[in-house]
């Protein structure tokens, strides 16, 4: 749920820089010096395929409600480097620049704060290397905010590099913010920041949501190539392995990784793998391996605009139509697309119980948006945690065993390599019960329907669609996956403008939910929201369902929505 | 006591004379001579002829996708190392397709045998050149005769400093089965490439043809120990060609580098809930 009134504390931070200058750095600190400071951040970025140079920026908002979007209005931007005032002076519209001579350029504006952090950083440690420091101080400065917590996330932070080094980082720190309060910025504080620290809170984002998901659900296999903006998840699960009794293998291509994975699950182990669009292209065969032998695996596509390269970090919900079709011939299959962090630790779990339960392939379908968004939660609840493997047990298997038995439900019981006295066949071909090639007409058809049976219960664990916002309203806003937070917000702030909207939102794309139809035949006008050209989901809901959308809404320039583009567009469309 | 009887399997769908009914007949050998019990043994094979191998054996089977035979052998021995795991691949399936499969297996060093059939032929699809089929070699869709330079399977597994390979003919069942023995027995990734007689597309490797080429390098004296002698050896192709073990070295296989597999397999471990706690400490 969002705050579901207006937000009243608001402050948003944009940091702008070459890639390497150490944007990402001053952003984190900002955000989780906040975050344990009692507020609610939210953050995401957006950078370019480089290592160095370029124009990036990290965006924060900090408010005293969950927010789980961004606002498209700048209270302070951080320039690093030149491109930064052009670009984003704009959207600074009551706010603050803060940078240093080097930046400034011809831009001479009443906004512009010039703080020299490089000469600030040399002055107080003898080093330029504190110069990011320095620009956090500032900010704090601008914000008349309290240096506390600061402090101490420095000492933490820096504390197995030495006391010298924690300490020059603490004055910088204070230079930054004293050289902004005292020179500059005298007097003048709009902001009323009301700290109160907390440790319950983290900020996550997507990516690592679902690799601590995973965890949570017991992964101890995981084999990826690495590709932007899935590699989070991989590095993720790779960072805990040891504690999980996981392996994390970098394997030499996408086919190699979904077909280990298949391997490990086989052999069994919890395995998933973690890709984009044009990694899954490659592992598309192994996907129909893991629907015909009826191995269960879990796949984790960060999606990311295409076809082939595409625009590697950006965003854009364009692989609907791919999952749901990829690979040759009919299998069952499941597409869950995360609604936010929590959302997606949550589903992370479901997917591997899911995958297992009904001995299928699950993907979860995430975006750039997803991935690099930093959401703040209290610490995800763990003490519902239920992991069923559907395992047989040892003293069930015997000799008779066979691994694709027909039963009504579709599902066989499932025994694993290595238990004694069964043998387990698994077999790509078309195989009989005992798994063995069985090209008949009369087996084929017995087997595939064995196969697609399965589609029953899983549809009855779909999920309904999230509703947000008032009941019955003249328009309502259809999205899914990463779109819930600017399309919610869009929506709280048009009921508080007393605009009849609200939002109907998906998280379990396929199968979709037996009672979503009826829902959506209730709605009025109805507009359907994605982050792509064609409309997949709209095509989805059609084909599916029957049910034509009134209208849609489709971003394609790989940026995320923001609630304010949102309720442009509507205005724009004459909906509202 | 595990005997022959324990691994017999159903009626093959080979052709009268395939040089696969001696290979299948090696591996059961093999796998009893090494007291290997059914349900500690994971065949896990693509496609094509060789790819129906295991069907025909009573053991865990993944029969996978053509030229994806290593990667599920890997994850599998990784999750269970205690499961004796043994691809089989054709020339196409272990060289075509699964070319950088091969290359990173060896690469990784998992403890897994590769059995690949190597007949110099495309069977399954009607007989089209293979890897390492030879320059010249007429079919089908090779029309003007095959114009690539052959893969050769033990040079380059050699140079990538592969721990155990080896050469069997199909035409000797028992000299054979001792190569696959000593190959399941090698610590890492073991290779035996097995020259393989098609006998319906291949009408210039024939048994006739290898009988009078192939010998044991044993018998020569050759040092398995020896590198640059094994690669010679590798290079060696014509008048006379090697069978035999042409490389072999101590070697610590991928899995027993995981620290994680040091107390036991994936599988047995249990599920530690608790240690979630400090995971979200890295995101306060």
């Amino acid at each position: 749920m969002i705050s579901g009134g207006i937000i009243i504390v608001d402050i948003n931070i944009k940091i702008g820089g070459e890639a390497g200058q150490g944007i990402q750095t001053i952003g984190s600190v900002l955000s989780r010096t906040f975050v344990r400071d009692g507020f609610y951040v939210y953050g995401n970025q957006f950078y370019l395929s480089r290592v160095r140079g370029g124009h990036n920026y990290f965006h924060i908002r900090v408010s005293d409600h969950p927010v789980y979007t961004l606002n498209e209005k700048i209270d302070i931007l951080v320039a690093l480097d030149k491109q930064t005032i052009p670009d984003h002076i704009e959207e600074v519209k009551e706010g603050f620049v803060l940078t240093d001579e080097s930046t400034v350029g011809d831009n001479a504006d009443a906004k512009i704060v010039s703080v020299p952090f490089t000469e600030i950083s040399k002055d107080v440690s003898g080093k330029k290397l504190f110069s990011n420091t320095v620009a956090v101080g500032a900010v704090f400065g601008l914000l008349c905010y309290d240096l506390a917590t600061l402090k101490k996330f420095l000492s933490e932070t820096f504390k197995s590099k030495g006391d010298e080094v924690v300490e020059k980082n603490i004055k910088a720190a204070e230079a930054g913010y004293d050289y902004v309060r005292n020179d500059k910025f005298e007097g003048i504080c709009n902001y009323n920041l009301n700290p109160q620290p907390t440790n319950r809170r983290i900020l996550i984002n997507g990516n690592d949501s679902v690799g601590v998901g995973a965890l949570a659900a017991g992964v101890q296999f995981l084999s990826a190539y690495p590709m932007t903006p899935s590699t989070g998840v991989m590095t993720r699960v790779a960072s805990h392995a040891d504690d999980f009794n996981a392996v994390v293998e970098q394997a030499e291509d996408e086919i190699a990784a979904i077909n280990m994975a298949i391997g490990a699950s086989f052999a069994g182990v919890r395995a998933m793998t973690t890709t984009s669009g044009g990694g899954f292209c490659l592992m598309t065969e192994g996907l129909g391996l893991s629907g015909i032998t009826e191995t269960p695996i879990v796949i984790f596509l960060g999606q990311r605009p295409g076809p082939a390269t595409g625009l590697p970090t950006m965003t854009e919900q364009g692989d609907l139509n791919f999952v749901l079709h990829a690979a040759q011939g009919e299998f069952p299959r499941c597409v869950l697309a995360p609604r936010t962090a929590k959302d997606a630790f949550y589903q992370t779990i479901r997917a591997f119980n899911i995958a297992e339960k009904y001995q299928i392939p699950v993907l979860i379908l995430s975006d750039q948006h997803l991935a690099d968004g930093l959401f703040t939660y209290e610490r995800f609840d763990t003490s519902g945690l239920k992991i069923n493997r559907h395992l047989l047990e040892d003293r069930a298997v015997g000799s008779d065993y066979q691994r694709y038995a027909i039963t009504k439900s579709g599902l066989s019981p499932r025994a694993i390599p290595g238990q004694n006295g069964a043998l387990v066949v698994a077999d790509s071909d078309e195989h009989n019960e005992a798994g063995h090639i069985d090209q008949t007409t009369d087996n084929r058809i017995r087997m595939n329907e064995k196969r697609l049976r399965k589609v029953d219960g899983l549809t009855d664990e779909m999920q309904m669609p999230a509703i947000h916002g008032i009941d019955g309203a003249d328009v309502s806003l259809i999205g899914w996956g990463s779109s819930y937070g600017p399309l919610a917000e869009a929506v709280d702030i048009l009921n508080h403008d007393e605009v009849s909207i609200n939002l109907i939102h998906f998280s379990d794309i396929y199968p979709l939910s037996h009672n979503a139809a009826s829902i959506l035949e209730g709605l009025n006008t109805t507009i359907c929201v994605e982050n792509n050209a064609t409309g997949q989901f709209a095509r989805l809901l059609r084909a599916e369902l029957g049910f034509e959308v009134s209208k849609k809404m489709l971003r394609y320039d790989g940026l995320p929505f923001t609630p304010q583009s949102v309720i442009r567009e509507l205005k724009g469309m004459e909906v509202i | 006591m595990v005997t022959i009887e324990d691994y017999k399997n159903g009626e093959t769908e080979w052709c009268p004379g395939c040089g696969n009914f001696n290979i299948l007949e090696a591996v059961k050998r093999s796998l009893v001579d090494l007291g290997k019990k059914p349900h500690e043994v994971l065949m896990v094979s693509g496609i094509g002829q060789s790819g129906k191998l295991p069907h025909y054996l009573k053991c865990n089977t993944f029969n996978s996708l053509h030229g994806r035979t290593l990667p599920p052998a890997t994850g599998a021995k990784v999750a269970n190392p205690e499961l004796t795991v043994i691809a089989v691949g054709g020339d196409g399936d272990s060289y075509g397709e699964g070319g950088n499969h091969f290359i990173h297996a060896i690469r990784r060093n998992p403890d897994i045998t590769l059995i690949a059939h190597d007949n110099q032929i495309y069977g399954l699809t009607k007989g089209q050149a293979s890897p390492t089929s030879e320059i010249g070699m007429k079919t089908k869709v090779q029309t003007h005769g095959v114009l690539h330079t052959p893969f050769n399977p033990l040079a380059v597994a050699i140079s990538l400093d592969c721990p155990f390979v080896a050469r069997g003919f199909a035409g000797d069942v028992e000299h054979l089965s001792s190569l696959i023995s000593q190959a399941i027995s090698h610590k890492g990734f073991s290779l035996v490439d097995i020259l393989q007689p098609c006998v319906t597309f291949n009408k210039l490797n024939t048994y006739k043809w290898y009988h009078d080429r192939v010998y044991k390098m044993d018998d020569d004296g050759h040092d398995p120990a020896n590198r640059m002698a094994a690669f010679e050896k590798a290079l060696e192709w014509g008048d006379r060609i090697p069978t035999g073990v042409f490389y072999k070295r101590d070697s610590e296989p991928f899995e027993s580098k995981l620290d994680v597999l040091k107390s036991g397999p994936l599988t047995a471990k249990q599920y530690d809930s608790a240690k979630l706690d400090s995971v979200f400490e890295n995101f306060s």
